[in-house]
């Protein structure tokens, strides 16, 4: 499922963020809407006054005197609802948010303190904090109805500082039924006065995503490639534990993490016992990964031993374990119960194989980016 | 901007040097056993702790990884992460918080059994010399809700408790109004041979949520012998009330236990079977407490604990094999001593601590006022040993009593930590210490290692357990993980019904 687009972007300086409207309005509820036009819809004098732009695949001629963006490539992914920022210099227009999806996210900042060698997203050294912050408020703000799960998401997103803490209060304030889960690399909570005041936000209904990736510290910093991460991470997630703040513990799945990963569960079970969840989850192929690949490739049909063996003994320790991004016919069977749909709708697909597998209902399938990696032995059930 | 990413060794030198964390250490059948301050083990090659000594261990290998990561060695590579050990080893000793939570009442001495094994009992039916008067409850209750801990548990014992079934409605409501009044959590467990009991009875405790904790030896020859009556009949008796308990209370809320004596020894896989045929789920393979009668009568109840630890070992065996056959049975010392083991949390069984359980986890009430450290202690007033008295409910506080020279005595002896024979044994973490237990046995509360049967018991109790966790069987290892996981622990009702 596309994210963005771009057309020609006028009458507007910054970016707008608003909510897409197929249809024409009254007056009285254009305030927030973004006005999607048909391609066959001519522009009548002030027709459009009151929307807070307007877009269009074809030329707009007569201009409108209010911002628009015309001329762009595709909107066929535009929908009722989406809320979308507007990005003046590059006419980009940006899907933040779509009702109908299951997995919602919140891009807090690209910056990041970590470099993981297999990262997804790679960190971006620019100060995007107050512009997205900004973006971040008015798309909570129109977020309706409200999700039952909305996670934060970076780059590192306690990079925002006090921005952070606000966002928190606004969905404290507007939406404090959503769950938050907010995926942080953890370091920053290592000083307890910022887990002390993260806490004091006193959202009802906030946890934290952390990653770790080895029992043994060295190896944990090589792969987020940040010497005294480790130290860091683990730290922060007791301060968070002391402060109240539930957490779960994520280990991505890949060549240099395999070898001691039952060492790792052995190291959470009696280190972070407090963690309510363990995330085993699988490769992505994307970001920094393809360039590091030939370090972390391990097909996930080699490592079905280390994964039984780690899953079975948090699960028989009473730990709350889940496998993220595997396909159910790599997985052994006693560990389906185990694997969830993870994959954001907008990245999901199946493959050729998976057309005649009896299995496919209730598998998660592959990122859309696993076509150009993935295991060998992909086959229908 | 593209970022560079750094090899291993630039960013994560091996370090040249390490340091030691505090560790204790033993053998292990051809391994060596290696335990942190919290109770981490690592199962290592032979020659590790002499390499950790001399300096000799590769920072590269995978064992100094190893050691690392279950932090009994520290280098300048990262942080010793000093406050989360200090953490774990605060979750092992959480039983020390907030006070005495087990709150033993002896409403009377009397009783219609003559068990030989019995410490106390006194075979009267008149009712008065041996039973608790109402102002001595009042002020044990006073004294039980001094407790800073929120949660309270009221155990009712005798003797029989239930032949004072009136002083027990005077107690449970007065408990309840208190408990209510100094915003604690109470439970109340009544401790019974159930002979006695009645519908009648069983439907007061059910209307006041009272549980109940019997006494079941093993198959009939075997509990009608250890546990005389008139007519004999012990075992049917016991049979008879914990259907009806069972019936009235709730099949969870009526527990079983067994004390094993000379005769029951050769006969554990009788009295496992026993208990699965009265289908409970656990069963506890308790030795006899050497106290009291129970050490005058030694030819007829008294054994080596070599003995015992045979019947243990055997039991255990029997248990593991039942739970394979698909009925989960599970034997309570052994789901103790694995849970310190196994997790990183602390149980809240009060015979197995350090500091020891007496006064801090437990206090007992006796019928005529008398505060005791432990149903041991009582046991052993009763045979003219007052060196555990603490006080009493109508002379002292809760301050005085645990400031009384007996307390103060006890407790400078109370701690594995700083016991010779303890302080650097491998499995200190995992045990306790017993000063009742030593100065009953050994005439001396500091006791002697070599020579204690406690130390005997849970040495080999341990090394039996860990040479189970070294053998790895992944049936074996779920069934004992069944026993301890998600679990949050309970101390299991005490002594003898």
């Amino acid at each position: 499922m596309r994210l963005t687009t771009s057309g020609i972007a006028r009458n507007f300086a910054g970016g707008i963020v608003g909510v897409v409207t197929k249809s024409d309005l009254l007056d009285h509820r254009r305030e927030d809407r973004i006005r999607l036009l048909g391609p066959s819809t001519t522009v009548v004098g002030d027709s459009l006054i009151g929307y807070r732009c307007v877009l269009s695949e074809g030329k707009l001629d007569p201009a409108p005197t209010i911002p628009y963006i015309h001329r762009i490539r595709e909107t066929d992914h535009l929908g009722d609802g989406d809320i979308v920022a507007l990005e003046a210099k590059t006419g980009l227009v940006r899907s933040l948010y779509r009702p109908y999806e299951r997995h919602h996210h919140l891009f807090a900042t690209a910056r990041c303190n970590s470099n993981c060698l297999m990262c997804s997203q790679p960190p971006k050294d620019h100060d995007d904090v107050v512009a997205l912050t900004e973006r971040n408020r008015e798309l909570i703000r129109l977020i309706n109805p409200h999700p039952n799960y909305l996670t934060i998401t970076g780059g590192e997103p306690t990079l925002l500082g006090d921005n952070l803490f606000a966002l928190m209060g606004q969905l404290r304030d507007e939406m404090a039924a959503t769950e938050i889960h907010i995926l942080t690399n953890g370091r920053t909570f290592a000083w307890p006065e910022y887990a002390r005041r993260f806490a004091q936000v006193g959202h009802p209904n906030i946890s934290l995503g952390v990653p770790l990736y080895s029992d043994f510290a060295a190896s944990h910093d090589y792969v987020v490639q940040a010497r005294g991460a480790f130290d860091q991470t683990v730290t922060g997630l007791h301060q968070a534990a002391r402060n109240g703040i539930r957490v779960e513990i994520r280990v991505v799945l890949h060549k240099l993490t395999i070898p001691r990963l039952t060492k790792l569960a052995e190291y959470i079970y009696r280190n972070l016992t407090f963690a309510e969840h363990v995330a085993l989850m699988g490769l992505e192929y994307i970001g920094y990964t393809p360039r590091n690949i030939n370090e972390l490739w391990i097909d996930p049909y080699d490592y079905q031993d280390q994964l039984e063996e780690t899953v079975e003994y948090l699960a028989i320790r009473g730990m709350n374990v889940s496998i993220y991004n595997h396909q159910l016919c790599i997985l052994r069977p006693k560990l389906w119960k185990y694997a969830k749909k993870s994959i954001s709708d907008w990245k999901n697909l199946y493959f050729q194989e998976c057309e005649n597998c009896s299995a496919q209902e209730s598998c998660g399938g592959f990122f859309q980016w696993a076509t150009k990696k993935h295991s060998d032995h992909i086959h229908a059930l | 901007m593209a970022r560079t990413f750094f090899p291993f060794e630039n960013l994560t030198p091996s370090p040249a040097s390490f340091s030691l964390l505090p560790f204790r250490f033993t053998r292990l059948n051809g391994k060596e056993l290696i335990v942190n301050e919290a109770g981490e083990f690592l199962i290592a090659p032979n020659g590790t702790v002499q390499q950790l000594a001399d300096q000799r261990l590769d920072t590269g290998s995978e064992l100094y990884r190893d050691l690392k990561a279950k932090q009994i060695v520290f280098d300048e590579a990262s942080s010793p992460l000093l406050d989360q050990l200090a953490t774990k080893i605060r979750s092992k000793f959480d039983q020390i918080n907030g006070g005495t939570k087990l709150h033993i009442f002896v409403v009377t001495l009397r009783c219609e059994h003559s068990c030989h094994y019995c410490q106390v009992s006194r075979q009267t039916t008149s009712r008065g010399q041996y039973d608790m008067s109402t102002g001595t409850a009042d002020r044990a209750i006073e004294l039980m809700m001094e407790s800073p801990s929120k949660e309270i548990t009221l155990e009712l014992q005798g003797g029989e408790p239930l032949l004072a079934f009136d002083t027990i409605q005077y107690i449970v409501p007065r408990a309840k109004e208190a408990a209510k009044a100094n915003g604690k959590h109470l439970s109340i467990v009544v401790t019974s041979n159930l002979a006695c009991v009645t519908d009648e009875i069983l439907t007061y405790f059910r209307d006041e949520g009272v549980k109940a904790s019997t006494s079941l030896d093993g198959p009939a020859f075997l509990h009608n012998k250890n546990r005389p009556r008139p007519g004999n009949n012990s075992y049917e008796k016991a049979i008879e009330g914990i259907e009806r308990a069972r019936a009235i209370l709730g099949y969870q809320n009526v527990a079983a236990l067994m004390t094993t004596t000379a005769a029951s020894l050769g006969h554990v896989k009788e009295i496992i079977d026993e208990y699965v045929r009265r289908e409970f789920h656990s069963v506890f393979l308790r030795p006899i407490s050497p106290y009291g009668f129970a050490i005058k009568t030694k030819q007829s109840t008294g054994y080596e604990m070599d003995r015992f630890l045979d019947f243990y070992k055997e039991g255990l065996a029997h248990i593991l094999e039942i739970n394979r056959k698909g009925y989960r049975l599970s034997e309570t010392y052994t789901k103790i001593v694995l849970t310190k083991i196994l997790t990183p949390h602390g149980t809240g069984y009060v015979d197995l601590q350090s500091p020891a359980g007496e006064a801090l986890n437990v206090l007992v009430y006796n019928y005529n006022g008398d505060v005791f450290a432990s149903d041991e202690s009582r046991m052993l007033a009763e045979m003219n040993d007052l060196t555990f008295r603490l006080g009493n409910v109508h002379r002292d506080s809760r301050r005085s009593i645990f400031l009384s020279e007996p307390a103060l005595k006890m407790f400078q002896v109370a701690c594995t930590q700083s016991l010779a024979g303890c302080s650097d044994c491998a499995f200190q973490a995992y045990c306790g210490a017993d000063p009742v237990y030593h100065h009953a046995t050994q005439g001396d509360m500091y006791g002697h290692r070599p020579t204690s049967g406690f130390c005997k018991r849970n040495m080999e109790v341990i090394r039996h357990l860990f040479s189970l966790i070294q053998e790895n069987d992944p049936e074996t290892m779920r069934i004992l993980w069944s026993w301890i996981a998600g679990q949050t622990e309970k101390r299991e009702p005490s002594l003898c019904a």
